[in-house]
């Protein structure tokens, strides 16, 4: 079908976002959940405060604050970089939590073991604390990977033209309007289930050697 | 070797909550004593090794590790500084009555680990300290088992290897055998043995295997409300002791047997 | 009505109290109405789900997992536009945008609400099960006696937050002209040309009441927890 060609165009875009929006916001989920259960208020505060907002408003606002608002302030960007910067800030900010949820989740006795071994508290962290914490976190993150990609489909709104915004560019030329919605809906589908495989595969091969039940 | 005490602690106190856990414990104790801690739970004993660990802060006192301070807490004393309290606790090792061994390492990984990363050997260094102290506890074939895979006996013992590949003075054990199935328990309490015989190392076990305490210790300490009851040497601790909780606790535990 | 410099206190409080405060129960009706399909479809597809037969209940999953995977936004639009195509009978064409949010919302969200159910009524131990079969209860009144009053009260907070997540996606109806809180920020926007104040209040009120709603949802979830 005619349509397929473009589709896939937008769906690239689509992937592109959606993978750049993820590395970010993995870093700022590992950053700012780690920040969170630190001591230090100059470390804890920025951290809640960055949680906390980027948790209560939406995404959709959030991007139109970046695009919109912040030229008011002098601080102009391209399309493309808001609508990265605030997926990846927007899943950061939910990952946070799931990091430090999992990170408070590894035994007591672990920290303790490292701690007799002589590992500084930030050592610890690193090298014994978030591999084990990892396993736990992958479920989890990889639904906030899943919301990560369906909010691409926000970003045509501020007219990046990623998949959604092909749709309805389509829509508006053809009016073959539910051909063009299922096979988009059926795009993200695929992308969604390749991501949670993804995470699956990731799970198997992190829980290696572990005591651990695997969910299939 | 001079006369100054390896560990010694002036005033230690600990209280949880409203629970005063150790009490002004005043401690001397050379270096190379082999000395069991014994007592009924929440005495105290554990408390003082963590504090020595560092996994808890004092509320009060001072201690000294080889002649240098190292915990400090309390009105007027100096605080060390947090770059010497690391310092000074290389000297320390500890093994847990739950292993806490790393489970997404390997045996040799867990015993490499800190030599690799605290003690900064280079990788083959560590490697092979790693391996020789794993033989040494008779885990030669069991380098690459992960932890999920070992009998908890042989769990204790990587723990116990990891604890003394980074080769400290001084070695805390919390009640290592607590958690084992009885029939392992020997072979943990042999290999203490053999530690202990060597001579070089400082040694505090929390224990409540009292045969072992009495054959194999130089000095028995016996906690009871957060102060030190009894101090003394095994014989006499075992045969004549002063207090009456002293025998009153040995007969409950002894007679269960 | 363009006033000095980045922030005018004056033109907020009007816009806040003559279009924002509307707005706002535009978007609490949405969201209301939008949770009551979730709640009911939600409990629905779940019964499917647990159904002996394999049809009726790998379609339900799949329905369950296609539509949580994909874009909320892509649904509405296909409620809005495509759905008037396949069921003419809707007569002159689209249901009112409105019905359209609320119905795209609630189908979206029962794909969660769902999953709640359902976690809440495995956690219910057989016993309880076998109980009411010996008593001899039916099937109908074994759920709506035994079961789902036990299962619904500790689900009570996750059902509360997926509440607070859709007051949080009714921005997304603005594209289909619901006169919601971002809408009427854009509206006010470009007939003003002042973005700054419309936009931030939009931003503040959110984030006031979904930080309130996450504190009651605690307090809910502390009392609950007391209670058992």
């Amino acid at each position: 079908m005619d349509l397929i060609p473009a589709l896939l165009r937008g769906l690239g875009i689509t992937v592109l976002l959606a993978a750049a929006g993820i590395v970010l916001a993995t870093i700022l989920a590992v950053l700012a959940g780690s920040a969170k259960l630190s001591r230090a208020w100059f470390l804890q505060g920025p951290a809640i405060a960055y949680i906390e907002v980027f948790r209560g408003t939406s995404a959709l606002i959030q991007l139109f604050w970046f695009y919109f608002v912040l030229p008011l302030f002098g601080i102009e960007m391209h399309a493309v970089v808001a609508g990265i910067l605030v997926l990846g800030l927007n899943a950061g900010a939910y990952g946070a939590e799931v990091v430090r949820g999992a990170v408070q989740a590894v035994p007591r006795g672990q920290w303790d073991a490292a701690t007799a071994l002589g590992f500084s508290r930030g050592a610890a962290l690193r090298r014994i604390v978030l591999p084990q914490a990892t396993l736990s976190m992958i479920p989890a993150m990889g639904n906030i990977y899943i919301e990560l990609l369906k909010n691409t489909a926000l970003v045509s709104l501020i007219t990046i033209s990623e998949l959604t915004f092909t749709a309805q560019t389509l829509r508006a030329d053809t009016l073959r309007t539910t051909e063009i919605f299922l096979i988009v809906l059926v795009m993200y589908f695929i992308v969604a289930q390749g991501i949670a495989s993804g995470m699956r595969a990731l799970e198997r091969r992190l829980s290696l050697g572990r005591d651990v039940v695997v969910r299939t | 070797m001079n006369d100054t005490p390896m560990i010694r602690t002036r005033g230690l106190s600990k209280a949880f909550g409203p629970l005063k856990v150790l009490r002004e414990l005043d401690l001397d104790i050379p270096a190379g004593q082999v000395v069991s801690i014994i007592g009924p739970s929440g005495s105290g004993k554990s408390t003082l090794l963590r504090l020595l660990m560092t996994l808890e802060r004092p509320d009060a006192g001072t201690t000294e590790i080889a002649g240098e301070p190292f915990l400090a807490a309390g009105a007027g004393c100096v605080p060390v500084p947090e770059s010497e309290v690391r310092r000074i606790r290389l000297k320390i090792g500890m093994v847990f009555q739950h292993f806490n061994l790393f489970p997404h390492m390997t045996a040799l990984r867990n015993v490499m680990e800190a030599p690799l990363h605290v003690a900064k050997l280079s990788p083959a260094e560590a490697r092979q300290r790693a391996e020789e102290t794993l033989v040494s506890v008779g885990l030669g074939d069991k380098l690459d088992a992960w932890p999920a895979q070992l009998s908890g006996g042989q769990k204790q013992r990587v723990a116990i290897a990891r604890a003394l590949a980074m080769r400290p003075q001084i070695m805390l054990f919390d009640e290592i055998t607590s958690a084992l199935d009885p029939e392992l328990v020997g072979g943990i309490l042999d290999l203490l043995r053999g530690l202990a015989n060597a001579g070089e190392t400082t040694m505090l076990i929390v224990t409540h295997q009292m045969r072992f305490a009495r054959q194999s210790s130089d000095r028995i300490l016996f906690f009871d409300q957060g102060v030190v009851l009894e101090d003394t040497d095994p014989e006499t601790m075992f045969t004549n002791p002063s207090h009456a909780r002293t025998r009153a606790f040995l007969d409950a535990v002894l007679g269960a047997d | 009505m363009n006033g000095r410099g980045l922030w005018d206190w004056g033109f907020a409080l009007e816009i806040l109290h003559e279009r924002l405060i509307p707005a706002l129960g535009v978007t609490v009706l949405a969201t209301v109405g939008g949770m009551a399909i979730a709640l009911v479809l939600g409990l629905v597809v779940t019964l499917m789900r647990r159904s002996r037969n394999r049809i009726v209940s790998r379609t339900a999953g799949f329905l369950i997992e296609f539509v949580r995977s994909t874009p909320l936004l892509i649904q509405i639009y296909f409620v809005f536009y495509a759905l008037p195509q396949i069921l003419p009978f809707l007569g002159d064409g689209r249901l009112s945008p409105m019905m359209t949010g609320v119905v795209a919302l609630g189908i979206h969200y029962s794909s969660y609400t769902s999953e709640v159910y359902r976690a809440g009524i495995e956690n219910i131990s057989r016993g309880q099960w076998e109980s009411a079969t010996a008593l001899g209860f039916s099937a109908s009144d074994t759920w709506l006696r035994i079961i789902l009053p036990q299962a619904i009260p500790p689900i009570i907070p996750a059902l509360g937050n997926y509440l607070v997540a859709m007051f949080k996606d009714t921005p997304m109806l603005s594209t289909i002209t619901v006169l919601e809180l971002l809408y009427t920020a854009k509206d006010i926007g470009s007939e003003s040309f002042r973005y700054n104040e419309a936009f931030t209040l939009v931003g503040v009120l959110f984030l006031a009441l979904s930080l309130l709603s996450a504190a009651a949802i605690r307090f809910t979830e502390r009392k609950l927890a007391v209670a058992r």
